[in-house]
């Protein structure tokens, strides 16, 4: 009985992420960099940059389980990094006014992401290609193109450094005896916030139906429009989350921030299992995911890979994952 | 067109002559045929002979395995016990799908040739191609430029370019699953004389079908599989309709539905100057409670048009009023119709009635989810019983309620489907074809769920282009000609005859 789940298990889409995420793990046993491996700070550093792309991946898993794209998410985070680091710095503005403000840029390009797919019905794709563009023009605009840091010019063209904004320390600082990084604990919640609304929301149900069988649901009565401009709108939420992350970490804000974090953080969604195609997925295969890449990365780069192989090797990886994954499933 | 209808008039009368003095070969010759998936035996022992100038009919119940069979004819499964041994040399098989497998973008002799066009020095040779098109098209009496794209084309045509696709690839077996579905009846009969025409050539012909009537006009011979099993074959003469759906369910009964007498209630649905543009007309109905109105009509009659527009499906292009219980109501979305208690089973389970990917309890509660998850919180327990709830009454055959839909039969699907509708305790239940596809068994329980519903007081508009179908369910019939009504009956007044005359626009 038992062995029948197990098997059950080793053939769901969840079995074959956790097996990847176990070999990724035993590689890195392996090549272990001399004991690197097996320091928590090690652990601690894999978890803290796989968190950035991994609120991304959050959004994204929203999105493509309704059967979209969001390509914009990168741009997004470049713009609210931009955007909270004038705020925070250059206006001096507290925490609790940044946050939110940050949020609601993100939210606001994410509704326009979703309006524009959804209402005006351009492919998801096209849409979130030109908030792409459009995003990361913004960024440069509002930043004129330098980046936002706390050493900032005077009018007679000498220097001057203001302090690092609380929020941004706060938020680059480590929890729980320098073990847990702040930015982890802000994946996990965007973790747990995507899962609720996934599995436990009427709203969740219907994006899997949306991206299962639009047609079929809109006769269903499901309000397919406001379903999927919540998504892209969450999406902008996550990317927002994400680019005051980047910024607290740079202490800064860049506008060429987050350039191709979109695809790191799609690749993270689909080794996890769910389908490009919509309609099947969910948020713990995106976890999986973010670890089996995050954790990947860790290991090229405490054994010195060079960043040429270390690219190639991600490459090699991900088509092997998606490989191995659909030869299970058509067996 | 007007030159089509005469080729095929013309081989009509050639077609009767050649039920005499057809010489059969043998094509095809499956002996022993036996198919496992893991532990699962979905075929043991079946033989199976397709001979030259012969319509083979393959029946059996959905899960019987037909498809199996054909695919192994077909030489999708390589993997498969018993032989398969071709009589003259390779002879080609051809399957034609209910779903076809053209390329709608694509043109007509594209599609023909597609894979395999002719070619001068690795480029295709565009006017040769599109000769041999129209050369093979024309042989099937069809009039239509081979330049325009497939999908520009009414299901019916596509069904014959396919067709012809399949002899220019010498193809001497022609297998086709339920090829009419989506035809009316005149394309019926054309598609039949084209049947007539090919077995004059010599080729062998295997026709998947549920509808009886189509089996006893054009059976030579006929093979039941049951349950995997072969449970006979003999020439059609020999099996009147009664054996055969013995055979075929594997027990005697009657095939007419006893449908009980309804009381009727009160008016639960009227409407009045209905318009839905580019479909119907000034279309004026009543439904009461407990009543089932069916509304017949050919391809074209605008019925499920009137059903989509009424359901709010279109939108807010739709003139004319309609009132519910009494009270004037307008619906411009699928989500309005339903919050009102208005239920539309559509006509294509795949397309546009289920989720394949998501469970049996998903799919049973979509559309009375928002009242199941109060404040927006689900409650999976809450969905569970529902569900169990809404299939109870539909012997639904399910390993678990957790199961994908896309896993289930055709007729377990449609009960699923249908579990979505009571969900909602739905006044008016819209249903366009119910029985689509699925096993005889499955059809009496949906027919004996429709009985319930309207004992329940629920009321019934009923599409359907199964005359016994519509006869057994219908108190009363409307027939919809392009768009329009063009004759009401009621139960004692209605015959397939009158209906059928109605549906083609002729005066009463």
């Amino acid at each position: 009985m038992t062995l029948n789940r197990l098997k059950q298990f080793i053939g769901s889409a969840a079995g074959r992420a956790s097996i990847a995420l176990a070999l990724v793990l035993i590689v890195g046993i392996i090549f272990n960099a001399n004991g690197a491996f097996f320091r928590a700070s090690t652990h601690r550093d894999a978890l803290r940059q796989a968190s950035v792309y991994g609120m991304l991946a959050c959004g994204l898993t929203l999105v493509i389980i309704s059967g979209g794209i969001d390509l914009a998410v990168g741009s997004v985070l470049a713009l609210v990094a931009v955007c909270s680091a004038k705020m925070a710095i250059h206006w001096g503005w507290s925490g609790w006014l940044v946050v939110p403000a940050s949020l609601l840029i993100g939210a606001a390009c994410g509704t326009v992401s979703g309006w524009l797919t959804a209402a005006l019905r351009i492919q998801p794709f096209i849409a979130t290609l030109s908030m792409m563009a459009f995003a990361r023009g913004l960024a440069k605009f509002a930043s004129g193109g330098m980046k936002i840091s706390p050493t900032m010019q005077n009018a007679d063209g000498t220097y001057r450094n203001v302090d690092v904004p609380a929020l941004f320390r706060r938020i680059d600082s480590r929890l729980l005896g320098e073990n847990v990084s702040v930015v982890t604990l802000i994946f996990v919640a965007c973790v747990a916030c995507a899962w609720v609304a996934l599995a436990r929301h009427r709203w969740g149900r219907y994006l899997f139906a949306i991206g299962g069988n639009e047609e079929a649901a809109r006769l269903s009565g499901v309000p397919v429009r406001w379903a999927k401009i919540g998504a892209y709108m969450a999406s902008g939420l996550f990317s927002a989350a994400a680019g005051l992350c980047q910024a607290a970490q740079e202490q800064q804000g860049d506008p060429e921030a987050g350039t191709g974090y979109e695809l790191t953080a799609i690749a993270m969604v689909v080794i996890g299992g769910t389908s490009l195609m919509g309609g099947r997925g969910g948020m713990g295969l995106t976890l999986l995911g973010v670890l089996i890449i995050g954790y990947l990365e860790k290991i090229l780069s405490i054994n010195a890979v060079p960043d040429a192989g270390r690219l190639m090797l991600t490459g090699v990886i991900i088509v092997a994952a998606v490989l191995t994954q659909r030869r299970r499933r058509s067996s | 067109m007007a030159a089509t209808a005469q080729v095929f008039s013309l081989q009509l009368g050639m077609s009767s002559l050649s039920r005499i003095q057809m010489s059969t070969a043998d094509l095809i010759r499956m002996r022993g045929i036996g198919k496992r998936f893991g532990r699962v035996t979905v075929l043991e022992g079946v033989d199976f002979t397709i001979r030259s100038g012969e319509v083979h009919i393959l029946a059996g119940e959905n899960g019987a395995g037909k498809s199996t069979l054909i695919k192994i004819l077909g030489g999708i499964y390589q993997d498969f016990e018993g032989t398969v041994e071709k009589c003259e040399g390779d002879v080609g098989v051809a399957v034609i799908h209910q779903e076809l497998s053209l390329i709608g973008p694509m043109s007509v002799a594209d599609n023909i040739f597609l894979g395999r066009s002719p070619t001068r020095a690795g480029f295709v040779c565009d006017v040769k191609q599109r000769e041999e098109a129209a050369r093979w098209v024309r042989e099937l009496g069809l009039e239509i430029d081979v330049q325009r794209p497939v999908e520009t084309f009414p299901i019916a045509v596509q069904q014959l370019i396919e067709i012809a696709k399949a002899l220019s690839q010498n193809a001497r077996v022609m297998v086709m699953d339920e090829p009419t579905s989506a035809l009316n009846a005149p394309e019926v009969k054309r598609l039949f004389d084209l049947i007539q025409t090919l077995k004059q050539r010599g080729c062998g012909i295997v026709y998947i079908s549920h509808k009886m009537d189509e089996i006893e006009r054009i059976a030579d011979h006929i093979t039941v599989l049951r349950d995997g099993k072969l449970v006979g074959s003999t020439p059609a003469r020999e099996l009147p309709p009664a054996k055969l759906i013995s055979w075929m369910v594997g027990r005697e009964w009657s095939e007419q539905f006893p449908r009980r007498t309804p009381t009727l209630g009160k008016e639960r649905l009227r409407l009045e100057s209905f318009d839905v543009p580019g479909a119907a007309r000034q279309i004026d109905l009543t439904v009461r409670g407990g009543e089932v109105v069916g509304l017949a009509g050919l391809q074209g009659s605008g019925a499920s048009e009137l059903l989509l527009g009424l359901f709010g499906a279109y939108g807010d292009v739709i003139t004319g009023e309609a009132w519910l219980d009494r009270e004037k109501k307008r619906f411009t979305s699928p989500a309005q119709a339903i919050a009102n208690g208005l239920g539309l089973l559509t006509n294509d389970r795949k397309a546009t009635g289920l989720v394949m990917s998501l469970s049996i309890i998903a799919n049973a509660t979509l559309a009375g989810l928002r009242e199941l998850s109060p404040g927006g919180w689900r409650q999976p327990d809450k969905e569970r019983e529902a569900a169990e709830k809404t299939t109870a009454p539909m012997k639904l055959r399910a390993a678990s309620l957790e199961m994908e839909v896309g896993a289930l039969s055709g007729g377990n699907q449609q009960k699923v489907a249908l579990a979505k509708w009571l969900q909602i305790r739905p006044k008016v239940l819209l249903l366009d074809e119910p029985t689509r596809g699925i096993d005889i068994a499955a059809k009496r329980e949906i027919y004996q769920l429709i009985d319930e519903l309207t004992g329940q007081g629920i009321a019934i508009l009923l599409i359907t282009s199964e005359m016994p179908e519509l006869m057994t369910l219908s108190d009363r019939i409307i027939v919809l000609h392009r768009g329009t009504i063009t004759a009401e009956f009621t139960r004692q007044e209605a015959s397939p005859e009158k209906i059928l005359a109605a549906a083609m626009g002729a005066a009463a």
